[in-house]
């Protein structure tokens, strides 16, 4: 299984996890835990997500998921979740 | 499993304090290269080149789109080519000829330096050593992306003081050869002692000849992520009770960063391997400042609490904060080689820059400083007029630092033709510009042209 992290940062505002999800079901992109905050209306979200069986190269994906943050306002992001585990685990 | 404050730190690490990997760099062996004819030996170089290094640049950026961090250069070190081109090159042209292949090569597959149009000569020169060197001046003159260094002395062997008084008339002949390009032959050549075999960072990088055929070195950086974990410590450090932070806590906290920065580099490194089917080498840690704002080792030492690089205190600072760097990477990677210490450019960090500016920082305190940590005199414009016989009092100098304290130490100095101190000159990019630096005017020419060696330490008896 490889594993991902998503990030979106920016202002709240309404249904910015029903489009990244909608994104992600349509790519066979398997959402496996979410976490949300909002400070002082700063929206925070990370996705641990399974990208092992979308179709699409990571390029593709990460593209893609770039654009829709910008459609929306918010900054969006994916990267391995391995880089985390190597900086914050020992 | 990770949480969200993880993701956010490392996030504004690379968003907003300059974490990156700067350099990944594929170790060549050209050794099977070497030929009885110059153009059958520059076209094998050429193929091997273009063949094995095919994929770098791509891979690279793969592994830093998936990351998210930027791995900023793709480069390539190869054998010191006077080894290779020892049976076939009788003239100065034919090393240049081969300087001009590597140019060729390196454009080809789209790294932005490649280095080891080297020559190892701590103890003695061989016929082609000495050609590759008298050669330098217009291989560099003559190429964009090839780097060379000369190593004139090691602790095991002593110091070369003929190879010393001729890199000092070699790196005037550069500056003048490349007059009309701002003088950038000589930023592009460093003179060691002890150079290392697997050094992943230009313009000193070439790949040794106890190397495999292809091995990946990744060189990490990251001075603005230390400066900013500096600051949120003393920050912390007065909220809870009004003092800054003791030393103890200043150590902890850069141990801590640096072992973030690095296993992001072991990460780089084993992946990068594994793709380019190459050996991993090592992790060199080294904070590598630029000129951009916030990527600086001087802002790093002002943190510490100096006023000023160049302050008394900035070389326990600096000490310091070589040895913690080190701690900290240590433990992130089994395999640490490489300079592995701070550099201190000037032209190419800002706040050495602005030291100078201020009359804080001079090419003396610099010595002392290159005493306790990686590299040596580095990047430094000194006036077009001085004499070939002062640059290499200040690369013997250099040089006996290492020899004496079994470290490496180097000198890239650039002579600036036609300015003098109170000018300045600006190279763009990542070479950043400088105030051209005053240089001690008594001679040294007696010393230089002694001829010789100076012997290896007692020290370095140790069988």
């Amino acid at each position: 299984m490889t594993k991902a992290i998503i990030t979106v940062v920016g202002k709240d505002a309404v249904g910015i996890i029903a489009k990244v999800c909608t994104y992600l079901a349509d790519n066979q992109v398997n959402i496996l835990d979410i976490t949300q905050t909002i400070v002082d209306g700063f929206f925070n979200m990370m996705m641990i997500v399974d990208v092992t069986d979308t179709q699409k190269t990571f390029e593709q994906v990460s593209n893609e998921l770039t654009e829709i943050g910008k459609s929306i306002g918010v900054q969006t992001k994916i990267q391995l979740e391995e880089i985390f585990n190597q900086m914050h685990r020992i | 499993m990770i949480d969200l404050s993880e993701v956010l730190e490392t996030n504004k690490m690379v968003e907003e304090e300059n974490l990156d990997v700067r350099t990944i760099t594929l170790g060549i062996s050209l050794l099977d290269c070497a030929d009885d004819s110059v153009d059958a030996c520059c076209e094998k170089i050429y193929n091997k080149i273009t063949t094995l290094a095919r994929d770098l640049v791509r891979t690279g950026e793969e592994i830093s789109r998936e990351i998210g961090i930027p791995i900023v250069h793709k480069r390539i070190s190869v054998t010191p080519i006077s080894l290779i081109g020892a049976s076939c090159c009788h003239t100065t042209g034919d090393f240049v000829k081969i300087a001009q292949t590597l140019d060729r090569a390196a454009a080809a597959v789209g790294v932005n330096f490649l280095g080891g149009f080297s020559a190892l000569v701590s103890k003695g020169m061989t016929p082609a050593d000495e050609l590759l060197i008298r050669s330098i001046p217009q291989a560099l003159a003559t190429t964009d992306l090839v780097c060379s260094s000369v190593n004139v002395g090691s602790t095991k062997n002593g110091l070369n003081m003929d190879a010393v008084k001729l890199m000092g008339e070699i790196v005037r002949q550069a500056a003048e050869a490349s007059a009309d390009r701002l003088c950038i032959g000589p930023a592009k050549l460093v003179v060691f002692c002890n150079a290392p075999d697997d050094n992943p960072f230009m313009a000193g990088a070439f790949h040794g000849v106890s190397e495999g055929n292809a091995v990946v070195n990744v060189g990490v950086s990251g001075p603005g992520v230390v400066k900013y974990a500096l600051e949120q410590m003393d920050r912390r450090a007065r909220e809870n009770g009004g003092r800054e932070a003791n030393f103890e806590t200043l150590c902890q906290t850069i141990k801590k960063t640096a072992f973030k920065i690095t296993r992001v580099g072991q990460y780089v490194a084993q992946e990068a391997s594994r793709r380019l089917g190459a050996e991993f080498g090592i992790i060199d840690l080294s904070l590598a400042p630029t000129p951009a704002v916030g990527d600086s080792v001087a802002d790093i030492l002002k943190c510490i609490g100096v006023e000023q690089p160049g302050a008394p205190g900035t070389t326990a600072a600096l000490a310091l904060l070589n040895d913690q760097v080190k701690k900290g990477g240590i433990m992130a990677s089994s395999y640490v080689g490489g300079l592995s210490g701070a550099f201190i450019p000037v032209s190419e960090d800002q706040g050495m820059i602005d030291a100078v500016n201020a009359g804080a920082l001079n090419i003396e305190k610099l010595e002392a400083m290159t005493c306790v940590c990686s590299v040596g005199l580095d990047m430094i414009a000194i006036p077009g007029d001085t004499p070939a016989t002062t640059i290499s009092g200040i690369i013997a100098d250099e040089a006996a630092i290492g020899m004496v304290n079994q470290k490496t130490t180097a000198v890239r100095i650039i002579p600036v033709i036609g300015k003098r101190v109170g000018d300045s000159i600006s190279w763009g990019g990542l070479l950043g510009h400088a105030p051209i630096m005053p240089v001690n005017t008594f001679s040294s020419e007696r010393l230089v042209n002694r001829g010789g060696r100076i012997p290896a330490p007692v020290h370095s008896f140790k069988n």
